[in-house]
């Protein structure tokens, strides 16, 4: 009984500590969410020219991206850039090292969007007298963002999740915060278990909802099917 | 810079790859284990608290992020009197995490196995049992492969995190370097460029048994 | 005969590489000429049709409408998408595929090309749509979306399209091929109706019985090159080349014949 309340006590207390770190959370995962997306379009743009040099960049990033962990990129900006007279703030370096890893992979998120439109419809657009532009705004990107919305939002749930490594930086996040609560109070049970229900509340329902975009986008192919023969062109031989 | 630098970060360097190849051993055995028992029983039954139990554990241990679970792992045990040794702690803890995400991957690759396949064992009289160990479990095997390799490169990223918990793999031994010579960009640049064989490794292993087995 | 001429293909070639696949391709069609393009499989009918709205633009060769070059400027040098533009707006094509919007309704992929290429106002190009979906016997389906409907349904709704476009020519580009044997016949009946018009159109087909029905001139390609070119009836029925009897007689060997 004395333990529960004991517990219930402490929860009133730390609740407002934690909520307060909720909001550096947040500001690195909207920060950190905007940023990568400008990133991934800026890198987009560096894969579809014809400059192979520019091509090579993007690449180059996107495997140091993906083989590199946050951890390392954020104590390379946070530590190592003052060396070189670029002093950020734990906040900036944990915004910037979690969009350089987003940015990555929202890349490959807008790349598989736009590459699973089937290719007969930019041409149709383009036999009726459409624009490439037109063709760009009207056909292609609305169905881009369709395909991508699902993904965005897997995304924003990983940056969620990663923020917590800014803890190692020092960002006053969620976790540093529940870390300080757990030295000052040692019931790391409580704390922790409180940090990682509300984790959890946030991110969990962007994934079901995730989740649910993606079932909605793969089920309509199967209607698609009916009546479509599934034969190659039929050759000479074929019944008249 | 002293000459003895260079051979201490290679040392510190090399010594924290010996542990994070460790933990991430560890670690992804934990995962696969858990993963392909818990996919193959979902598969295989259609126990409703069963099914029920995984997706608690897997909805739970995916919508947290691993660090605050680490810690929750490594101090709450320790507040129970359980004190686990750091690398203990380590593979536990993202053994716990990557079952709950290779389960959804194992499932994926069991059910995506065609209709057919199943079919055809059972006319020939197979159990369902027999029939799933022989003919969709190597399938299904097969076809998870790519997205395991995936798991297994963040896997090794992520071991970068039990620093934390106080394991002496790289980031740990390059931050005790660092803060011994200050030398920040050399010492955090090595680490990066470890980590970046230590994936590529993993992600070339993975390509290669892909392409073994599909000449089969 | 000039004042006529609704399109000129002259000296039409198509290389990919070392292959080539176009090789002399030329003729001409009239207003209201209803033309059939047949051939075996690899004969370059299809790449010969997609190169008149320059889809496949010819390696050599001169494609016109009306008497206006197609997709080229004046110094000879090829049009980018952007110019070809105006020309391709008017001629009406239907694909194998149907290739449908898919993110908007079928009443919506009929009126797009009029209000956003044509310029006409959102409730004008609704209508036209609507009489359109009317015609091709899909009016009651207007507000649904394209993968709701089947093959057949999905290509009549194609057409629909291409003739909102109120093109001058229309191609098409084995339209039934793709569709399942019991929906062939709608859209045949379709086409046969904008025949009946007397739309000029060039039709790509294996459908030989329906193309000796409905066009006026057949011609047969083979090796990326015209074989002959004449007055249906007569091609199909007193077939001059060795290639053509063959092929002739190979579809009576593959199956029923109407």
């Amino acid at each position: 009984m004395m333990f529960v309340e004991t517990i219930a006590d402490n929860v009133t207390d730390w609740v407002p500590r934690l909520l307060v770190g909720l909001r550096s959370t947040f500001g690195l995962t909207a920060g950190g969410f905007c940023l990568a997306f400008v990133l991934a379009l800026l890198i987009e743009y560096l894969r579809s020219r014809r400059n192979p040099a520019l091509r090579l960049i993007a690449r180059l990033y996107i495997a140091f991206a993906r083989g590199v962990p946050v951890l390392v990129i954020l104590y390379l900006l946070y530590f190592a850039l003052p060396g070189a007279g670029i002093t950020l703030s734990a906040l900036s370096a944990g915004t910037i090292g979690l969009a350089a890893v987003s940015g990555a992979y929202l890349a490959e998120v807008f790349r598989a969007g736009l590459s699973a439109i089937p290719t007969g419809q930019r041409e149709a657009a383009l036999a009726s007298g459409m624009t490439p532009f037109q063709t760009f705004r009207l056909v292609l990107l609305p169905q881009a963002v369709r395909h991508t919305i699902a993904p965005l939002l897997i995304n924003l749930v990983s940056l969620l999740k990663d923020s917590s490594i800014c803890a190692l930086i020092a960002v006053p996040e969620l976790t540093l915060v529940s870390r300080e609560i757990m030295s000052e109070s040692f019931m790391p049970l409580s704390v922790f278990a409180l940090t990682a229900l509300l984790y959890f509340a946030l991110a969990w329902p962007a994934s079901l909802v995730a989740r649910a975009l993606e079932q909605r986008l793969h089920r309509p192919a199967a209607e698609r099917d009916r009546g479509r023969s599934k034969r190659p062109a039929v050759e000479v031989t074929a019944v008249g | 810079m002293s000459d003895a630098l260079p051979g201490l970060i290679a040392e510190a360097l090399l010594t924290g790859a010996l542990v994070t190849v460790n933990v991430t051993a560890g670690a992804l055995t934990v995962a696969l284990a858990i993963g392909m028992a818990l996919a193959a029983a979902a598969v295989m039954t259609n126990n409703r608290m069963l099914q029920t139990t995984i997706r608690v554990y897997v909805e739970a241990l995916r919508n947290v992020p691993s660090l605050t679970f680490l810690f929750l792992l490594y101090f709450g045990l320790a507040s129970l009197g359980i004190r686990l040794p750091s690398m203990l702690a380590a593979i536990v803890g993202l053994g716990l995490i990557g079952g709950a995400v290779t389960v959804d991957i194992f499932r994926s690759g069991f059910l995506s196995v065609p209709a057919g396949q199943s079919e055809a064992a059972a006319s020939i009289g197979l159990t369902p049992f027999v029939a799933f160990r022989l003919i969709v479990f190597p399938q299904g095997l097969r076809l998870a492969l790519p997205s395991l390799g995936n798991y297994a490169v963040a896997l090794v990223k992520d071991t970068s995190l039990v620093a934390a918990i106080a394991a002496p793999e790289i980031m740990f031994n390059a931050r005790q370097l660092v803060n011994e010579t200050f030398e920040t960009a050399l010492i955090y640049g090595s680490a990066a460029l470890v980590y970046l064989v230590l994936t590529g490794a993993v992600a070339q292993f993975t390509s290669l048994v892909e392409r073994r087995l599909e000449v089969r | 005969m000039a004042a006529d001429t609704l399109l000129e293909v002259a000296n039409l070639g198509k290389t990919f590489g070392h292959l080539t696949v176009l090789k002399n391709v030329s003729f001409k069609l009239d207003r209201g000429e209803r033309v059939a393009l047949i051939g075996p499989s690899g004969s370059g009918k299809s790449t010969c049709l997609r190169a008149i709205n320059y889809l496949e633009p010819p390696t050599e060769g001169e494609i016109s409408l009306e008497g206006q070059l197609i997709g080229r400027r004046r110094n000879g040098q090829p049009m980018t998408d952007r110019e070809m533009a105006p020309q391709r707006a008017e001629i009406g094509m239907v694909f194998q595929h149907f290739h449908l919007w898919p993110h908007l309704s079928v009443r919506a992929n009929v009126a797009l090309q009029p209000r956003k290429v044509r310029g006409m106002s959102r409730d004008d190009a609704e209508m036209l749509a609507g009489d359109l979906l009317g015609k091709v016997h899909l009016a009651h389906k207007a507000e649904e979306m394209p993968q709701r409907l089947s093959g057949g349904q999905q290509q009549r709704v194609a057409i629909a399209r291409a003739l909102a476009q109120q093109p001058k020519l229309l191609l098409f580009d084995e339209p039934t091929s793709a569709l399942d044997p019991e929906l062939v016949g709608e859209v045949l009946t379709v086409i046969k109706e904008l025949a009946a018009e007397g739309r000029a159109m060039v039709l790509v087909t294996h459908e030989i019985a329906f193309a000796r029905e409905v066009a006026d001139r057949i011609i047969f390609m083979d090796g990326g090159q015209i074989v002959e070119d004449g007055p249906a009836k007569a091609v199909l029925d007193r077939p001059k080349s060795p290639r053509l009897k063959q092929f002739l007689a190979s579809l009576k060997l593959g199956g029923a014949d109407e």
